[in-house]
């Protein structure tokens, strides 16, 4: 039986192109949708999970990163006596305008935080230093932003709000999920540049670094006790909320996975109709093959191998094809990720559509009359 | 010599076919009484829509009478269940087709190979019988070619190595020799003769086809669903000076063959 679905399905070459086409094309567009998906997602919480940070602490109802609201620097002294506190940093954001060279204004979202104390910094510095930024009016941005906020290289000056600023080194890779990119600053600067009559004696998150040996869930627990106002969360709490926020309330979440499903939907179409072709194209093979004694399981069993075949090769082509698409959106604005999970949950996805898609095929096949073999 | 075989391997009593649609009803076979013995090739013969085919695939267990009783191998195929007939059809028959019904995608070989897959047969035992089954209709060294590289006479010779393959007892062909030339329809009809006499097997065998009439040994004729004639060759082996493309009607048989 073996042969016999292989040599039918490799048989007609354009008809076995088109199925493998369009496997190709679903599995290619839920990739780019699950990995945009994940990419955003991952964007949307970057700046918490590379926060090395075990507790974030935020004005009460602040359910996400983006919108902080500020409050007494007096929060950070009780936590810092509060047993099982090895290390707590005050830190900001807010969005701010940015004065390109050449006059235009860019929105951008800026982050303040103490360099060197290991809480809060960014990651991936592929020019200068996080060291650096403990130079007056110092920004880091990341190389992805050059082209949209119009500097080119270390040293670059810029105004943020009415305040002078200077580059003194660049990132890779940290995008922003808004249309405003990250810049970086110490957390003095960065309140000159996004509210100069803001008290340095505020701030909007606290960021906390458990003891050794202290679990952050009791710490967290601990320091809700002693404090007010405040809501604390894990970093894995405040990570997960802030994805889910941008994800599940703005809608861009549905707009990702409405767009694989109807990948999905597109697949198990494309694939069911050409198997499905295949199929009437041979029914009075398969005619033939119930008047021989072939059971419906032997029928079954040909028509899900060919369905299986068209799945592993589609999904081999898909993957070359979805390596292509992943490499070239790491240079873009939005990244597409694709884990390893995700590739052998989408081989395990084209097996299942496809068989879902011979399952019509294997309808049809079941309710033949042999008898029709003796019909002309 | 022709052996002697007097097993009966068909039994059909009473068996009736109506075909409905919505109010309308179409009665293909009437009361049909028949028995088919090892050894013998049967010949089917009648008018179109005389219920030939009707009567072969209800024989071949794939089309089920609405009345009447059907004995192959002394087994009552009408109280079986339809998930078993695929069993009796696998053990008991084999089908030879007009229009040959090969897999254009397999070779010779492996058409043959496929009716041994059906029965579980797979790997080199399956591919060493495929190649004997070839060798017995003479096509051993057309083993590897596809049935589009193949004359008319050859697929058919190719159609019955794969219909041989579960070495069944009866055999039914429907019209085997109608797309055949003279040369290739006699080839045909004498290797289906020599499966009967020789082999034992039951071959049942509907055809239009004046020139088989001699290699018969039993013709039966079909009428509006009932048999209306049955004659029986006297003759224990055909006519050795016939000639295949001179077959004289049946009209002109009566010297040749007693009712």
């Amino acid at each position: 039986m073996g042969l016999l679905a292989r040599r039918n399905l490799f048989h007609d070459k354009v008809r076995f192109a088109v199925t493998l086409t369009g496997i190709v094309f679903a599995l290619v567009l839920i990739i780019i949708q699950f990995g945009l998906f994940l990419g955003f997602t991952t964007t949307t919480s970057n700046n918490i999970d590379h926060s090395n940070a075990d507790l974030w602490i935020v004005f009460r109802g602040v359910g996400y990163f983006d919108t902080a609201r500020d409050f007494s620097e007096q929060k950070l002294y009780q936590v810092l006596a509060t047993p099982g506190v090895e290390r707590a940093e005050k830190y900001m954001q807010a969005f701010g305008r940015w004065k390109r060279p050449d006059g235009r204004i860019e929105s951008i979202q800026v982050i303040g935080f103490h360099p060197g104390r290991g809480l809060g910094e960014p990651w991936n510095v592929v020019q200068g230093s996080v060291a650096d930024l403990k130079q007056e009016d110092s920004v880091l941005v990341d190389e992805l932003y050059r082209e949209k906020l119009g500097v080119e290289k270390i040293g670059d000056r810029v105004e943020i709000g009415d305040h002078r600023a200077r580059v003194v080194g660049f990132t890779r890779g940290i995008r922003s999920f808004t249309t405003s990119p990250f810049v970086y600053a110490a957390f003095k600067n960065s309140l000159d540049y996004t509210n100069p009559t803001s008290s340095e004696d505020r701030t909007a998150y606290i960021l906390v670094k458990a003891a050794a040996g202290v679990a952050p869930k009791e710490l967290q627990k601990q320091l809700s006790e002693r404090l007010t106002d405040v809501d604390i969360y894990t970093m894995a709490e405040f990570s997960r909320k802030t994805r889910f926020y941008w994800m599940f309330t703005t809608g861009a979440g549905l707009a990702v996975l409405t767009a694989a499903l109807m990948g999905l939907v597109v697949g198990v179409a494309v694939v069911a109709q050409t198997i499905y072709a295949a199929t009437m194209d041979h029914i009075r093979e398969y005619g033939t093959l119930k008047a021989m004694g072939a059971t419906n399981r032997y029928l079954y069993r040909v028509l899900i191998e060919q369905a299986v075949w068209s799945a592993v090769l589609g999904y081999g082509l898909a993957m070359i094809v979805a390596h292509f698409i992943v490499d070239a959106s790491a240079k873009g604005g939005a990244v597409i990720l694709m884990p390893w999970s995700m590739s052998a949950g989408m081989l395990v996805l084209a097996v299942v559509m496809c068989i879902a898609a011979a399952l019509v095929s294997i309808n049809k096949v079941t309710r033949i009359d042999p008898a029709m073999v003796f019909r002309g | 010599m022709r052996q002697v075989h007097s097993k009966q391997v068909i039994r059909a009593k009473g068996l009736s076919k109506i075909y409905r649609e919505g109010a309308a009803e179409f009665r293909a076979l009437q009361s049909v009484d028949l028995d088919v013995h090892a050894g013998e090739l049967t010949l089917m013969m009648g008018p179109s829509g005389s219920g030939k085919t009707t009567l072969l695939s209800i024989l071949g267990c794939i089309l089920r009478a609405s009345d009447g009783r059907l004995e192959i191998l002394g087994e009552d195929v009408g109280s079986l269940p339809e998930g078993e007939l695929p069993r009796i059809r696998r053990e008991a028959i084999g089908f030879v087709f007009q229009a040959f019904n090969l897999f254009p995608t397999l070779t010779a070989a492996e058409n043959v190979a496929l009716a041994l897959d059906v029965r579980g047969i797979r790997g080199p035992v399956a591919q060493k019988r495929g190649e004997e089954l070839l060798a017995e209709v003479g096509l051993a060294q057309k083993a590897r070619s596809f049935p589009a590289d193949l004359s008319g006479g050859q697929k058919q010779r190719v159609a019955i190595a794969r219909a041989l393959a579960g070495d069944p007892p009866i055999l039914l062909a429907d019209e085997p020799t109608a797309a055949l030339d003279s040369t290739s329809g006699r080839t045909v009809i004498e290797l289906l003769q020599r499966l009967a006499h020789e082999h034992g097997r039951a071959v049942v065998m509907v055809t239009h086809d004046p020139r088989v009439l001699l290699f018969g040994d039993r013709i039966v004729h079909l009428e509006d669903g009932r048999i209306v004639k049955e004659k029986r060759n006297v003759q224990t082996r055909r006519d050795e000076t016939s000639s295949f493309g001179e077959a004289p009607m049946a009209a002109g048989l009566s010297n040749q063959f007693s009712i």
